[in-house]
C-alpha cells in the first residue's frame, strides 16, 4: 500500500490558547475522511508531537465537514508569553502534522493532491 | 424591522492590513442593506501593552492605529448608518472615544459614540474578586492588566441608545458581531440556538481575512487569487440566525476549505465553544458552497451560557533577549554549533537559554533580490547558509544582557567568519486566566456626542 503525507490528503490550521494547541485536519475529499479517522488517532498525533511532550491529546470528530479537531495540552513550552521558540504561538505546527505519512489504499489515491512539484 | 443584516470585518488583529476596511465599507454601502462593521484588534497581550502605554500617558492606551483605521471610513459609515463596533478602546475606551469624536468633528460629521467599560478588574474591588477566584494570582505589584471578557449586552445597550460607533475594551471577540444582531432582530438573551449561530458568524468574521483566503495559501495545494489584495469577509445573517459568509470585492476566496479552517480555529470541544453569551455548538455544522465566494453554514446551535466570566490577567514576565549570527560555506553548520556551545558555556547559569539554527538563503543573496528570484543560485545544501539564534529569558535584566553580550562577542572571539549579528532585548508580559462570577463584573455604558466642527 502506498504511503502518502497527510499534506496530500488534508489541510490544517492551528490555534493557541495559553499552553494548549488545537489543530484542525480537514479532508480534501469526503471519501478520505474515514481514512483519517482510522489512521490519525490520538496516539498517532501524540507520537508525532512526542518531542513536545503533550500531557494529553484529545480528538473530536466532525463528520459533516470531514474534519478532525485535535487538542494538545502543554506542547507550547508555556505558550506565547513564556516560550523561547521563534514561533511561540505554535502557528507553524499544523504543517508538522501534515508531514505525517500514512498508508493509503490504492482506491483512494485518486483523491490525493500531489502538488505541482511531485505530481 | 430588517429581516437580514450584513456585518463586515475591518480588522482581525492589531497588526492587520490598514486599508482592509475601505473595500468592506464600500460594498456594505453599495448593498443598501442594514449593516455594521466590526474591528477586532485586541489579542491576549495587546491589552497589557495598551495598559503600559496608558500608565505612561493617561490619554493613550487605545489601539495605536485607531485613527488610521477609521479616517477613510468613519464619515461614510455614519452617513450610511453602518454601525462601527470595535474593541479598539483596548486599555482606555474613553480616550479612544475622545479621539473618534475629534476625528468625526474634523470630518464634519456628527456622531454618537457608545463607550463600554467595566472590564478592567485591576482596581481594589476587582483584585479582591480575583483573589477569591484563584490561588495563583501574581503579586499585586507585578500585575499589568486584568480584564474580564464582557459579552454582547453592553454593546446592545449602546446601540439601543443610538450609538453610531461603539468602543469597547475587552469583550469576547464574537460578541462584537452578536451585539448588532441582537439589537437588529430583538433576539432574546436565552435564545441559545440563535445566539449560537450569531456567535459562530462572529467567530468566522473576527480574524478578518482568515476566512477569505488569508493564512491559507499553500502554493500548488491551496492557491489564493490576489493574496496581496484580499477582500475581507462580509456575513449576511437572517433573523432566523442562518447565515452566509461572503467577502468584499478584491482577491481571496471563500469556499468550504477556508470556512472549515476558520470554523475550527482556536476551538477545543466543538460542542461547547464558550463565550459570555452562549455555549455555541458546531458539532453538527455543515458547510454548503453557494458559489461566487459565498458559503452557508448550517447545523449550528447553542446551549446555556456559562455562569462565570473569563478574566485574563497579565503580569510582568521578565525579559527576553535574542541574538543571531550567520555562518556560510564549507563547515558552516559545525561553526554555528560551536558558536552555540561557546555562548552556552559563557552565559549566566540562572537564565533560560535556547539555541536554533536557521537557514536556506540569507547571507549569500544580494540586495536586489537576484539570488532570491533564482533558486539555481541558492546553496546546494541548505546547511551551508545558516544562522544561529540564541534566545535568553529571565527576570534579571542584567543577567539576560550578559547572555546577549556573549553573542556579540562572537565577532572577535567566536568561530571563523561569523557575520551579521543582530541583538534585541525586550520586556515580556506573562498571562494567566481565571473565572469569576458573572455578577462580580459590572459593565458600564456611556454616550459621547461629537458635533460638527
Amino acid at each position: 500500500m502506498p504511503e502518502l503525507e497527510l499534506h496530500a490528503l488534508a489541510h490544517a490550521r492551528t490555534g493557541d490558547k495559553g499552553n494548549r494547541l488545537n489543530i484542525s485536519l480537514i479532508a480534501y475529499a469526503p471519501a478520505l475522511y474515514p481514512l483519517l479517522v482510522e489512521q490519525v488517532t490520538e496516539a498517532a498525533v501524540a507520537a508525532r508531537f512526542a518531542h513536545r511532550r503533550p500531557s494529553a491529546v484529545k480528538r473530536y470528530e466532525l463528520p459533516k465537514i470531514h474534519a478532525l479537531n485535535f487538542v494538545l495540552d502543554d506542547v507550547l513550552d508555556g505558550g506565547v508569553t513564556q516560550a523561547l521558540n521563534l514561533d511561540s504561538h505554535g502557528k507553524t505546527l499544523s504543517f508538522h502534522l501534515l508531514g505525517l505519512r500514512i498508508p493509503v489504499p490504492a482506491g483512494l489515491v485518486k483523491y490525493a493532491k500531489l502538488g505541482p512539484a511531485v505530481g | 424591522m430588517a429581516e437580514r443584516m450584513l456585518i463586515g470585518a475591518g480588522a482581525g488583529y492589531s497588526g492587520d492590513r490598514i486599508d482592509a476596511p475601505i473595500a468592506v465599507v464600500r460594498d456594505l454601502r453599495a448593498s443598501g442593506e442594514k449593516a455594521a462593521i466590526i474591528f477586532e484588534t485586541l489579542g491576549e497581550r495587546t491589552l497589557a501593552l495598551a495598559q503600559l502605554r496608558r500608565r505612561e500617558n493617561p490619554n493613550l492606551g487605545y489601539e495605536p492605529k485607531l485613527k488610521a483605521l477609521l479616517t477613510p471610513v468613519l464619515k461614510d459609515c455614519v452617513d450610511a448608518k453602518i454601525a462601527i463596533i470595535g474593541n479598539f478602546g483596548a486599555g482606555n475606551p474613553p480616550a479612544a472615544a475622545k479621539l473618534i469624536a475629534e476625528l468625526a468633528s474634523e470630518l464634519g460629521t456628527p456622531a454618537r459614540i457608545g463607550v463600554v467599560t467595566g472590564d478592567d478588574m485591576l482596581g481594589p474591588d476587582g483584585i479582591e474578586v480575583l483573589r477569591a477566584a484563584t490561588d495563583d494570582l501574581p503579586d499585586s505589584k507585578l500585575l499589568v492588566s486584568a480584564n474580564a471578557y464582557l459579552g454582547a449586552a453592553p454593546i446592545v445597550e449602546a446601540l439601543g441608545e443610538g450609538a453610531d460607533i461603539v468602543v469597547t475594551g475587552r469583550v469576547a471577540d464574537p460578541s462584537l458581531t452578536l451585539a448588532p444582531l441582537i439589537h437588529a432582530f430583538g433576539w432574546a438573551y436565552d435564545d441559545w440556538h440563535r445566539l449560537g449561530q450569531g456567535t459562530m458568524a462572529g467567530h468566522l468574521l473576527e480574524c478578518g481575512a482568515q476566512v477569505t483566503g488569508g493564512y491559507f495559501a499553500d502554493p500548488g495545494f491551496k492557491d489564493v487569487p490576489q493574496p496581496e489584495n484580499i477582500g475581507y469577509p462580509i456575513a449576511a445573517i437572517e433573523r432566523s440566525g442562518q447565515f452566509i459568509i461572503g467577502k468584499a470585492q478584491g482577491g481571496g476566496l471563500v469556499d468550504r476549505r477556508t470556512v472549515a479552517e476558520q470554523l475550527l480555529y482556536e476551538v477545543h470541544d466543538p460542542a461547547a465553544y464558550l463565550t459570555p453569551d452562549v455555549a455555541a455548538d458546531i458539532s453538527n455544522a455543515a458547510i454548503v458552497e453557494l458559489g461566487h465566494d459565498r458559503v452557508r453554514v448550517d447545523g449550528i446551535t447553542g446551549h446555556r451560557r456559562p455562569d462565570t466570566l473569563k478574566v485574563t490577567v497579565c503580569y510582568d514576565g521578565g525579559f527576553i533577549a535574542e541574538g543571531e549570527i550567520s555562518y556560510y560555506g564549507p563547515n558552516a553548520l559545525a561553526r554555528a554549533r560551536l558558536a552555540a556551545d561557546i555562548v552556552k558555556k559563557r552565559s549566566p547559569k540562572d537564565i533560560r537559554i535556547r539555541c536554533d539554527i536557521i537557514g536556506v538563503l540569507s547571507v549569500l543573496a544580494d540586495d536586489d533580490g537576484r539570488a532570491f528570484d533564482d533558486p539555481d543560485q541558492w546553496p546546494a545544501e541548505p546547511s551551508s547558509d545558516v544562522r544561529l539564534r540564541v534566545a535568553f529569558a529571565g527576570n534579571d535584566t542584567a543577567l539576560v544582557e550578559r547572555g546577549l553580550q556573549e553573542v556579540e562577542a562572537l565577532y572577535c572571539a567566536g568561530p571563523a567568519a561569523g557575520g551579521g549579528i543582530r541583538l534585541s532585548l525586550r520586556p515580556r508580559i506573562a498571562a494567566t486566566s481565571c473565572f469569576v462570577p458573572r455578577d462580580a463584573v459590572k459593565a458600564k455604558v456611556e454616550i459621547m456626542e461629537a458635533r460638527r466642527a
